[in-house]
This record gives C-alpha cells, sequence and structure tokens, in this order.
C-alpha cells in the first residue's frame, strides 16, 4: 500500500515541530551554559560535609 | 477534491514563522541593541554568557509585549495596512494563542532574568512588559493622542535594563539612556504618522494628526526635537559619555533639529506634492540618529583602554 502524499500543511507542520524542538534544545544549552558560567565565577565553593572546620567557624574580632 | 482536502487547502495553519513574527522581530532587534549598550557602557564587567543570555531574555521579554499587543490590538491591525498582514489578523494564528505565547514568554523571560543576572532587572523587564502591554496597548493607545509619548518608555527601558544587569541598579547615566529613547520616540513617530495619513485615523486611534491636526504634528515634532537635544547632549557629561559621544551628539542633534524646523514650515500643499519626502527623510534620519548615539557611546567604551575613553 502506498503513503499518501504529504500536503504542504504536514511540511509546515513538521517545520513548527521542528523550530519548536530546537528551540527547546537550545533552551537547555542555554541553562546548562548559564550553570557553568555561575558556578566557575562564583570564586571559592565548599560543600558541606557535616563536621566544623576553620573556614565556617566566624572569625573572632580583635 | 474531497471536502477534507478543500479544508486543508483553506487552513491557514500557522509555521514556525508565524510565531516568530508574533514576537516582533525588528522592534525586538532595537531592543537586542540598546539593552546590550547599557550592558556595556556599565563599569561593571559581566561573564560575557551571562551577558549573551540576558541579553536574550530581555529580547524574549519585549517579543513577549509584542504578542501581547498582537493579541489585543488585532482589530486595529486588520484596519491598518501597515499591520494587516500580521499573523492575527491574517488568521493564522488565533488571539488566544498569541494570549498563551505573550503570557508565557514573558513570566518565562523574567524569570530566567532574575536567574541569570539580578532580580532588580528582572523586576524592571517585568514592568517594561506590563508597561507596554497593558498601560500603553490596552489603556493610552486608544483612549489619548498622547499615546506615543507615554507608550515611548516602553521602548526606552531596555538600555536600562541592560545597565542595571550589570550594576544591579539605577544610576543617572541610565535614566539618561531612558530619557534619549523617551524623548526621541515622539518625533519618530509623528513623522509617520504624517506620511502614513489615513492608516490611524481609518483604525479609529487617536494619533495627534487625527486629534489635532496636521500642523500640530508638525509644532509637537519640532517641540520634542528641541526637548530632545539638551538630553542626548547631556550624556556627554556623564561617566559614559566623552569627546567622541559629544562631537557625534552635536552633529546629530544639530541635523535631527534641521530636520524638524523644515517639517514645521512646510504646509501640507507642498508636502502632498513631493509626497512627504522630507517627512520620510526624517523619519530614515530619526532610525540613525538613535543607532548613532548609541554607536557613539560604545565607540566611547570601547576606546577607553586606549586612552580615547571620558572626560
Amino acid at each position: 500500500m502506498a503513503f499518501r502524499p504529504d500536503h504542504e500543511l504536514h511540511k509546515r507542520r513538521f517545520g513548527r515541530n521542528m523550530g519548536l524542538g530546537l528551540v527547546l534544545v537550545a533552551f537547555v544549552a542555554l541553562v546548562f551554559g548559564l550553570t557553568i558560567a555561575k558556578v566557575s565565577g562564583g570564586g571559592k565553593i565548599e560543600a558541606f560535609d557535616h563536621t566544623a572546620r576553620p573556614s565556617l567557624i566566624p572569625e573572632a574580632e580583635e | 477534491m474531497t471536502d477534507a482536502t478543500t479544508i486543508l487547502d483553506q487552513s491557514p495553519e500557522a509555521g514556525f514563522g508565524d510565531y516568530v513574527a508574533l514576537l516582533k522581530p525588528r522592534v525586538m532587534s532595537l531592543v537586542v541593541f540598546t539593552a546590550l549598550a547599557g550592558l556595556l557602557v556599565a563599569p561593571v564587567a559581566v561573564h560575557p554568557f551571562v551577558a549573551f543570555c540576558a541579553i536574550l531574555f530581555i529580547a524574549i521579554g519585549g517579543g513577549a509585549s509584542g504578542a501581547l499587543n498582537m493579541w489585543w490590538d488585532a482589530d486595529i491591525d486588520q484596519v491598518m495596512n501597515r499591520t494587516k498582514n500580521r499573523p492575527v489578523p491574517a488568521g493564522k494564528i488565533s488571539g488566544g494563542e498569541a494570549l498563551a505565547l505573550g503570557l508565557a514568554l514573558s513570566g518565562m523571560s523574567v524569570i530566567m532574568l532574575g536567574l541569570a543576572a539580578n532580580w532588580f532587572a528582572a523586576g524592571l523587564l517585568a514592568f517594561t512588559i506590563f508597561f507596554y502591554a497593558v498601560v500603553y496597548t490596552m489603556w493610552l493607545k486608544r483612549s489619548t493622542p498622547q499615546n506615543i509619548v507615554i507608550g515611548g518608555a516602553a521602548g526606552a527601558f531596555p538600555p536600562m535594563i541592560g545597565w542595571a544587569v550589570a550594576t544591579g541598579g539605577v544610576s543617572v547615566e541610565s535614566v539618561l539612556m531612558f530619557a534619549l529613547i523617551f524623548m526621541w520616540t515622539p518625533p519618530h513617530f509623528w513623522a509617520l504618522a504624517l506620511f502614513m495619513k489615513d492608516d490611524y485615523s481609518n483604525a479609529g486611534v487617536p494619533m495627534l494628526t487625527v486629534t489635532h491636526g496636521r500642523r500640530a504634528t508638525r509644532a509637537h515634532i519640532l517641540v520634542y526635537t528641541l526637548l530632545l537635544a539638551p538630553l542626548a547632549l547631556g550624556i556627554a557629561a556623564t561617566s559614559i559619555g566623552g569627546p567622541i559621544y559629544l562631537a557625534a551628539s552635536l552633529v546629530l542633534n544639530g541635523l535631527f533639529i534641521r530636520g524638524a524646523i523644515r517639517i514645521w514650515r512646510r504646509e501640507e500643499t507642498a508636502a502632498e506634492a513631493d509626497a512627504y519626502l522630507t517627512e520620510k527623510k526624517f523619519f530614515r534620519f530619526s532610525l540613525s540618529y538613535l543607532f548613532l548615539h548609541f554607536v557613539a557611546l560604545l565607540a566611547q567604551a570601547g576606546l577607553a583602554p586606549y586612552g580615547l575613553g571620558g572626560w
């Protein structure tokens, strides 16, 4: 059985879906890039490992 | 031919480009440029990728307000030659879809700008969208001939938002960049209204040309152009100004005022005889006027490391 030929409308719909897909992929890439920029630009970042360490203790005022 | 294909042939279902058109890409390009200028001339450096994202979200916010404008103004757009092929009046996209896209993109752009830059800039963007969609489009556009004057504020916010992205606040420099676009908008649009004669009157939009006549509009163009000059030149005295900007601004304002005087002096019959040549020239020059002011600011900021910066 032969496929019915695509109507022009289907092409337009395909273009629209493709466009939206690309926009979503670009958005993911953007959020990823922003995360990298923010994290690497944030200076020293230390994870909290539930034990006291000198850098967590506020310096005593003279 | 079956009924189904007839319906398919008649269905003006939108393509991807129609949704892009809903965001007014040409207005967006001005938003991008002025916001970028505001961001680059600010005294605080921004990570290039963060700057790119911030400008993108400002542009999307501007586009969203354009979509909201097209949703609300579909009836006017249908009547005006300049706008009757926009996606909503052309029947490609329904009003509801334009509204949904506008609202979704507004929320998305504001939240993303807040996360990428700071919440002050995001708040300013939210206010800009509100101002353009609600204050200008829904309220002022159809009720007062000063619609362009106050609505122009919406278009004037982008450099202020760009500045806020970098600095997190407002300063005299960003207010003056706002003032430059704010005061530039009325002469720019009134010149357009002079030669797009019948469009606005057919649509029932109370343009100054319709309510106060063309003579008064010509006088208004001159007055606003004269008020604009000191604001534009004032930027030269701030931290972002300098000799390059001052020289450029002096020339541009001189030419702009000359054009406005020509428009003011012209009789309607003379204008009709040469198909509004002077008005069209003034309108085209107004675009260069604004563009070159920001180029001069960028040049001033770019040349600062070489000793050619501000005062």
